[in-house]
Parts: structure tokens; C-alpha cells; sequence
């Protein structure tokens, strides 16, 4: 993989004049209960959004939705125009999303080497050659490399975080969707974490899509949408987020 | 001293025959938790496949090596099968195990069947009936309104292909006769006969030696374990493999195709059986229920090891193995000769079938006390 000082290489460009995420009238149910109720989000590219919104409105049902981990009935979800509808996680891997989900979900009896390098899967055919770790991933979580060889079931709850965020970006994602990167970890962790997905954001020009209950960290974002029994019922510029829209919103 | 070694050997003969044949089903019960209930006739196929090789190398010069080719051929033989198997049934059954377990079941009795009534007819009429079928299905596959007159098109195809190729199976059974009709193996068993090479035995004591077949399949055995190792440890199929077993859903998201991974697996699983099945061939008659012999203990192995780790199997099929030969052969009996009582006991259970009661007993004791198995995945990832 090529390298140019510090900078990430080998992100997909965003030209094409398609919002990066479009999802209009989505509708999601566990059996017969209703979770979704008619979303309408729109991510821009190079954007960073935060959806906010307390526990059990459906953040992370809407996140597995993208992912196709749920399957919906009714509403659209486009990445930079194409419809996602009926494609299987792997595709939409594939296609440029990368899943950061709740929990982290490292796979525990790998190392952390394959762990990253199961990144790579998400490259198209033939791109991820070498079985290489690039530099660039030490670069934004420089605790990674010197555990290259442990199981990745052992290690904390924040360098799993770390280690999940990396096996995202490993894939080069056009998407990043984080779900609450910082549940349960350390305040010197999340500062640490939400540098690097700055970073990440400031030198890659991909789009992400954050759920956050950690106020320093949504105001990092350049656009809330609040979220409350499964709709979305409030949206704007995170510089407008007054208090009374965290109050509501937020499990503070 | 003779005793020890006599029932260490033959335990370990047993152990590496009841491993061999529990690898593929392990492999596929962790990473799916699918029971393949029709494991047993894969290894059936296995051994016919070998029997097939042997007769078509009879009379050549690669006759005193036939059983690698068999190897081979067995192998590849049974992935395939298993494949179809796997893309063709169990696919739609993913998270619903009592079907998994009827429809292999199923699988395995019809394989059963096959194998004692397949003859050149039987094997023209499939092919005929397949070859009018798909391909009906694929011509029609390029109408734009297929997905609406699929069902009725199936509902048409199916009889009309059967016909024709029962009627041309029909005429051509009156014109060849008995060559063509005759089935290949028939009910009876067949006979497999070891390569030169391996007949007579390695004497290890005094009055007891070890046939070179049963080295040969510890020897199978272990490369096969190797192997295996080898595969999930050091390439990319094999890391993917490893990922989909722990977390399925995580894999799927980082864009591994699971779907291929579950079809890989199953083959690699199936061809081990036929491996298996190459390997019991030298130890005994072939026939169609050959495949019931083995299954039972080939779960009790995956059971009693715990589920997804191969470590487990291979510990419980030498002690599985172990305890059955010693009970059987009553190998301890000069160490208990101090008391008559014990020796009744012993005595009395002192056969195959009797240390099998035994085996399985225990089995059930150890159940109760660990109900995981030996090596249970542990810790707070047992869920993920």
C-alpha cells in the first residue's frame, strides 16, 4: 500500500455529486413491534453527523439497518445513490460502509494482527495483495502495534474500541459508522479516540455517522439528528445545539 | 508391561480411526452448528469411492499405490457432494436445527439406497432427468417473466422430465439387459484389499502386533490433523473460517462473503469423511450401512470434546478409544486378578458391544458433571 507522510492514502474520492448516505422513509420492525418509524437522514460527504437521542429509541437498530444486519420494510437506503435494499452485509462491506458497532465485537480469539487484517476484506478483489498493516494505523492508534500478537479477547474495553476502529478503516470505508465508540471506557481513552476519528475525518475526506451519548464528542460533529421513539424529530448544525435540545436528547 | 502397550496401541488404532471420522463433523458442527446427520454416508461413499479406484487400477502399474488416488478421489468425491448438500439443503435451514437434523437424515437414508441400487440405468435416468430439468429452468431462467411462471413451470417440468427419462431408461434396459440394469454393488458388501504394502503388522510385544493398516490410518490421522491446522492457522480461507466460527453477524460486516465461507466449510467437512471413509475401508467389508457404525461415536467424539475447538475432539477420541479397547479386550484383567468379584465384572463386559454400554455410560456420567464438554469456550465472548 502506498504511503505519502502521515497522510491516509487510497480513500475512495467523493465526486460524484450523490449525498454520501440517503435514507428516506425507513421503516423497521422486531416482529410486529415498530422500531423505525419513517427516517429521513441524509449524510453529506466529508461530513461528520451525529445521531443523538436516549436509550432504546432505535439508534442501533437504525445502525444495523444500514449495515443489513435488520432487514426493513419499507423506506430506501442509498450509498452515493446506490440502493442498498436486499444486499447481504458483506456486499455493503464492500461497497465502502465501515461498521464500527456497539460493543466492538473484536472477534476474541484472534490475534490482533488478523483481527486488522480482516479488514481488509472489505477491499475489492486483488487490492489487498500484501498482508500488510499499513503504517497509517499505528500512526492513529499507536497502542495497537505493540501488541500485535495478542488475542484480541484480552485486551481492555478502550484498545478494543481502538482495535475496531482500525479494522474499519483498514477496509478504506467511504462511510464510517461508529455506534457509541465510547460506552463504558475510560475518559483519557475517549479523548484519545475521538482525536483519531477527527483525524481520520480531517485527512481521508470520508463521511461519519456517529450515535453518542458523550456530549465533548457530539459537538465534534457537523450535524445532529435527535432521535426519540423511533422517529427523527430533531435535526441541525451541532454549533446550534442549545441546552435544552441536550437535555431532551441526551442521557445526561 | 505388555498389557500397557498392547492397549495403548490398540486404543490409539480405534481413537485415530473415531477422530478421523469426527474431524469433518467437529469442523462443521463449530463453525454452523449444523448436525450433519448424513456424515456417516459421506464416509460410506468414501469407502466405495475406494473400491471403485482399486478395481479401476487392478490391473496397471500404479495398482501397489491405488490408495493415495483413492485418497484423493474420495476426497474430492465427497466435498462435491458435500457442497451440493450444503447449497442445496442445509443452506435453507440455517438456525433451525431439528429440521437440519431431519432433512440430513433423510440425506443419508436416500444415500444409502443409492449406493445399493445405483446401476448404469439408475445413473442415465438422473442424468437424463437433471439434464431436462435445469436446463428447461435455464432456458426459461432468460424470459423476463420467469419469476411468475416459476412455480407452474417447475410443477411441469418435473413430471415431463421424469417420464422421458424413465421411458429411455425403460427401452434401453430391454435392448442392453442385465449389463445395464445389474447395480454396481448390490446389497452385499464388497471387499477392499490393502495394498501389498501394507499387509502383515508391526510386532510390538510379545504375541501382539500392529497391523500396518492401523498405522497407516494413525499416520493418515495425524497429517490429516496437521493439515487441517495447517489450513485454518496460515491462509486467508482459513482466517475467514476462524472469524465466521466466533462472530458471524461482525464477519459479514467487514465484508467477508459468509455464505461462501459456510460452503467451503461444509465441503472440507464432507471431504474428510470420504477420507475417513477411505481409511475404514482397509478394516473391514464395505456396504451401505457402513456410515451407521460410525456416526454414533463420531458425535459422542464431538459431544464429549465441546463444541468448536479441535483440540477437544482429539483428546476425547483417544480417551473414548482408549476405554473402549481396554474394556473390550479385557487388558486389565491381570491387575485386578486379586479379586474374583472385579474379575466378573470385568469379564462380563469384556466384548464389543458390552464396552460400548460402558463407553457410553460414562459418557453420560461425564455429560452430567460437564455438560460443555472437555475444552467449553469460556469466559464473557461465549455469547458474542
Amino acid at each position: 500500500m502506498t504511503q505519502t507522510n502521515g497522510a491516509i492514502a487510497d480513500f475512495p474520492a467523493n465526486t460524484d455529486g450523490h449525498s454520501m448516505l440517503d435514507i428516506s422513509n425507513l421503516n423497521v420492525y422486531y416482529g410486529e413491534s415498530h422500531i423505525l418509524r419513517n427516517v429521513d437522514m441524509s449524510i453529506e460527504p466529508g461530513k461528520m453527523v451525529c445521531l443523538i437521542g436516549r436509550n432504546g429509541v432505535g439508534k442501533t437498530t437504525l445502525m444495523k439497518t444500514i449495515m443489513g444486519l435488520l432487514v426493513p420494510r419499507s423506506g430506501s437506503i442509498r450509498l452515493q445513490g446506490k440502493e442498498l435494499r436486499g444486499l447481504p452485509p458483506d456486499r455493503r462491506a464492500k461497497l465502502g460502509i465501515g461498521y464500527v458497532p456497539q460493543g466492538r465485537e473484536v472477534i476474541p480469539r484472534l490475534t490482533i494482527k488478523e483481527n486488522l487484517l480482516l479488514g481488509l476484506e472489505a477491499l475489492p478483489k486483488g487490492a489487498a495483495k500484501a498482508k500488510e498493516i499499513p503504517e497509517d494505523i499505528f500512526e492513529l492508534f499507536p497502542v495497537l502495534k505493540t501488541m500485535l500478537n495478542r488475542m484480541g479477547g484480552d485486551l481492555s474495553g478502550g484498545q478494543q474500541q481502538q482495535l475496531a476502529i482500525a479494522r474499519a478503516i483498514m477496509g478504506r470505508p467511504r462511510l464510517l459508522v461508529l455506534d457509541e465508540p465510547t460506552e463504558g471506557i475510560q475518559p483519557s481513552i475517549i479523548l484519545e479516540i475521538e482525536a483519531a476519528v477527527k483525524k481520520i475525518v480531517r485527512e481521508t475526506g470520508i463521511s461519519v455517522l456517529l450515535v453518542e451519548q458523550h456530549l465533548h464528542f457530539v459537538r465534534q460533529a457537523d450535524w445532529y439528528y435527535a432521535m426519540q421513539k423511533g422517529s427523527i424529530v430533531a435535526s441541525g448544525a451541532t454549533s446550534g445545539l442549545s441546552k435544552d435540545v441536550i437535555q431532551e436528547f441526551l442521557a445526561v | 508391561m505388555t498389557p500397557i502397550l498392547e492397549s495403548l496401541f490398540g486404543g490409539l488404532s480405534i481413537a485415530s480411526v473415531l477422530l478421523l471420522a469426527a474431524l469433518g463433523l467437529a469442523i462443521i458442527f463449530g463453525l454452523m452448528g449444523v448436525i450433519n446427520m448424513a456424515h456417516g454416508e459421506f464416509m460410506m461413499l468414501g469407502a466405495y469411492t475406494t473400491f471403485v479406484v482399486q478395481n479401476a487400477l487392478k490391473k496397471t502399474p500404479l495398482s501397489d499405490i491405488y490408495i493415495l488416488f483413492a485418497l484423493i478421489a474420495a476426497f474430492i468425491v465427497t466435498a462435491l457432494l458435500g457442497l451440493i448438500l450444503e447449497r442445496g439443503v442445509v443452506r435453507y435451514l440455517y438456525g433451525r436445527p431439528l429440521e437440519t437434523l431431519l432433512a440430513t437424515w433423510g440425506v443419508s437414508l436416500i444415500l444409502q439406497q443409492f449406493i445399493r441400487s445405483v446401476s448404469w440405468q439408475l445413473m442415465l435416468g438422473i442424468a437424463i432427468f437433471s439434464a431436462l430439468f435445469f436446463g428447461a429452468l435455464w432456458f426459461a431462467g432468460k424470459r423476463l417473466d420467469f419469476e411468475r411462471i416459476r412455480s407452474w413451470l417447475i410443477a411441469i417440468a418435473i413430471p415431463i422430465s421424469a417420464a422421458i427419462a424413465w421411458f429411455v431408461c425403460d427401452i434401453l434396459a430391454k435392448i442392453y439387459k442385465l449389463p445395464f440394469t445389474k447395480p454396481w454393488f448390490g446389497t452385499q458388501g464388497v471387499d477392499v484389499t490393502a495394498p501389498r504394502w501394507l499387509r502383515g503388522g508391526l510386532p510390538i510385544v510379545e504375541g501382539y502386533q500392529l497391523p500396518y493398516t492401523r498405522l497407516f490410518i494413525i499416520f493418515l490421522t495425524v497429517v490429516c490433523i496437521a493439515g487441517i491446522y495447517w489450513f485454518l492457522n496460515n491462509t486467508p480461507w482459513g482466517l475467514r473460517i476462524r472469524a465466521v466460527t466466533q462472530n458471524r453477524n461482525m464477519s459479514a460486516c467487514l465484508g467477508i462473503p459468509t455464505q461462501k465461507v459456510d460452503a467451503l466449510t461444509f465441503a472440507i467437512g464432507s471431504g474428510l469423511a470420504g477420507i475417513a471413509g477411505c481409511a475404514v475401508s482397509l478394516l473391514g467389508s464395505v456396504s451401505s450401512n457402513i456410515g451407521q457404525q460410525y456416526i454414533v461415536d463420531t458425535f459422542m467424539v464431538v459431544v464429549v470434546g465441546g463444541v468448536g475447538k479441535l483440540v477437544g475432539s482429539i483428546v476425547a477420541a483417544i480417551s473414548i478409544g482408549l476405554l473402549n479397547y481396554v474394556v473390550a479386550s479385557n487388558a486389565l484383567k491381570p491387575l485386578i486378578s486379586f479379586s474374583p468379584q472385579l474379575t466378573a465384572i470385568a469379564d462380563f463386559f469384556a466384548s464389543g458391544p458390552m464396552a460400548k454400554v460402558v463407553v457410553f455410560a460414562l459418557i453420560v456420567l461425564f455429560l452430567q458433571i460437564r455438560p460443555a464438554g472437555l475444552f467449553p469456550q469460556k469466559g464473557r465472548t461465549v455469547d458474542a
